[in-house]
């Protein structure tokens, strides 16, 4: 009996960990994600220079880290638990998450097969951008305390 | 007559007193007549921006509707929270469906009184409690705006109450503690005009105290932690504190702010998410001056701690 217990309380155990670190490692694909929307969105408000050369390789960074996202090892059933902002909905409506994410790599991709080559498409393509990071997190993220 | 008969009859005569004070304390209250000559004449130009400021299309158009479609005010958004399920209803002009048979008095009574034509409580998940603050004239502007939007056909259900909800009067009482024209934070003589212009749209018609400040078990907003975030009212999750206090925007400058609500991106490049998306479009269709004014309000406004229970402790292991 003892040793079903903790059996039980090692594969608990390892679960969490399990999950923790599909957790850590996807709250750092969004982070770099972030860093290279960054640089983009800077330009746009005029805190740094427009500058094409850098814009295509903020374009390209994000497209090959969006590309690499896999919805069924990032986001396996159970990790919605732990420290997490990830909706339970991911799991209930996993066509619809799915689709959020082909979307978002279809929009990364085609931004890196036409960077903008000056502010004002610049603006355009962070705006589509941006409206693509809000249509996923306004149904499949949880804001927390 | 027994001492205990004397008793029973005193307290129902008291009892009855009680009920008819309740009941008359209740009652639906329309502007008076001062108040609707205060109106005046609307603008519907700037009908518009109160109309975006309001966010009115994000409940009483079909959800995720963009362009044209936002405009058709058809109602049918369910907003399920602890006190039931309520349904947005049509607001467009057809005159049997919507609202286009009301006058300008009529529309003011639903904004500022929280009161329908037929002269029933409306009730405040409309959040009319924070349009109550709005000024005459932006009524009359909205008024004007809408005035010019297309008539959609076709009612939307009704709200799903549990009983006692269910009653209106109920709704009499709620005013009562809740519905004052007054703003929630007063300001000192000289305070300047871009910080009382955010009042009135954060305050009024933008309604942000309606999820961003906590309520009370009887569905008030709690005005000693005004805009302290708080648990969603649907759904999980909670909605940040946006007062310079707290975790949620306290190290963000103006410019962060007014950034924000016209690009969706927080200071660290994350996204905005959640219902916020819906208000964060609206924002953006707002002037820069009106976004920054917006900012520079909630940078006055007074500091408190976060309005929801701090996160649970993370589990060992």
């Amino acid at each position: 009996m003892r040793k079903f217990v903790l059996a039980v309380a090692a594969i608990a155990l390892a679960t969490t960990a399990a999950f923790a670190d599909v957790i850590t490692d996807r709250q750092a694909v969004m982070k770099e994600n972030a860093r290279q929307v960054g640089t983009l969105v800077k330009m746009v408000k005029g805190e740094s220079a427009f500058d094409a050369a850098a814009v295509l390789a903020a374009l390209t960074a994000l497209n090959d880290n969006v590309q690499k996202i896999d919805v069924a090892a990032s986001f396996p059933a159970g990790s919605d638990q732990g420290d997490t902002t990830a909706s339970p909905k991911i799991w209930e409506d996993a066509a619809g998450f799915q689709a959020e994410v082909d979307k978002f790599k279809a929009v990364t991709a085609s931004a890196v097969a036409a960077p903008a080559q000056d502010l004002d498409a610049l603006k355009a393509q962070v705006g589509t951008i941006g409206q693509t990071c809000g249509t996923c997190h306004e149904a499949f993220r949880v804001k927390k305390g | 007559m027994g001492a205990f008969k004397k008793f029973a009859v005193a307290a129902l005569a008291l009892g009855g007193a009680g009920a008819a004070a309740l009941w008359w304390l209740a009652l639906p209250e329309r502007l008076s007549p001062n108040a609707v000559a205060a109106l005046g004449t609307g603008d519907a130009a700037r009908g518009q921006r109160i109309f975006d400021a309001g966010g009115c299309a994000s409940c009483h158009a079909k959800p995720k509707s963009d362009g044209e479609a936002r405009l058709l005010l058809a109602g049918g958004v369910e907003l399920k929270t602890g006190f039931g399920t309520f349904v947005a209803p049509n607001i467009s002009t057809d005159p049997n469906d919507g609202i286009g048979a009301w006058s300008l008095e009529d529309f003011a009574n639903a904004m500022l009184r929280g009161v329908s034509r037929e002269g029933q409580h409306l009730y405040p998940a409309f959040p009319y409690a924070s349009y109550a603050r709005m000024k005459p004239a932006e009524v009359a502007d909205l008024y004007a705006f809408m005035k010019t939007l297309p008539s959609v056909a076709g009612s939307a259900p009704d709200h799903t109450l549990p009983f006692p909800v269910s009653i209106r009067s109920g709704v009499g009482l709620w005013k009562l503690l809740y519905l004052s024209d007054q703003p929630v934070v007063a300001f000192a003589d000289g305070t300047p005009d871009k910080v009382l212009r955010g009042r009135d749209l954060v305050e009024g018609a933008g309604h942000c105290g309606e999820c961003h400040t906590p309520r009370s078990p009887a569905g008030g907003a709690d005005r000693t932690r005004w805009l302290a975030g708080a648990a969603a009212a649907e759904g999980q999750g909670i909605v940040p504190n946006i007062t310079p206090e707290g975790s949620g925007i306290s190290g963000w400058s103006e410019s962060d702010i007014a950034s924000y609500l016209e690009t969706g991106f927080t200071p660290e490049f994350d996204s905005v998410g959640g219902t916020m998306v819906e208000v964060q479009k609206n924002m953006a269709r707002l002037s820069a001056e009106d976004r920054e004014a917006i900012a520079a309000y909630l940078k006055a406004t007074p500091p408190h701690p976060n309005g929801y229970p701090a996160p649970q402790p993370k589990p060992a292991g």
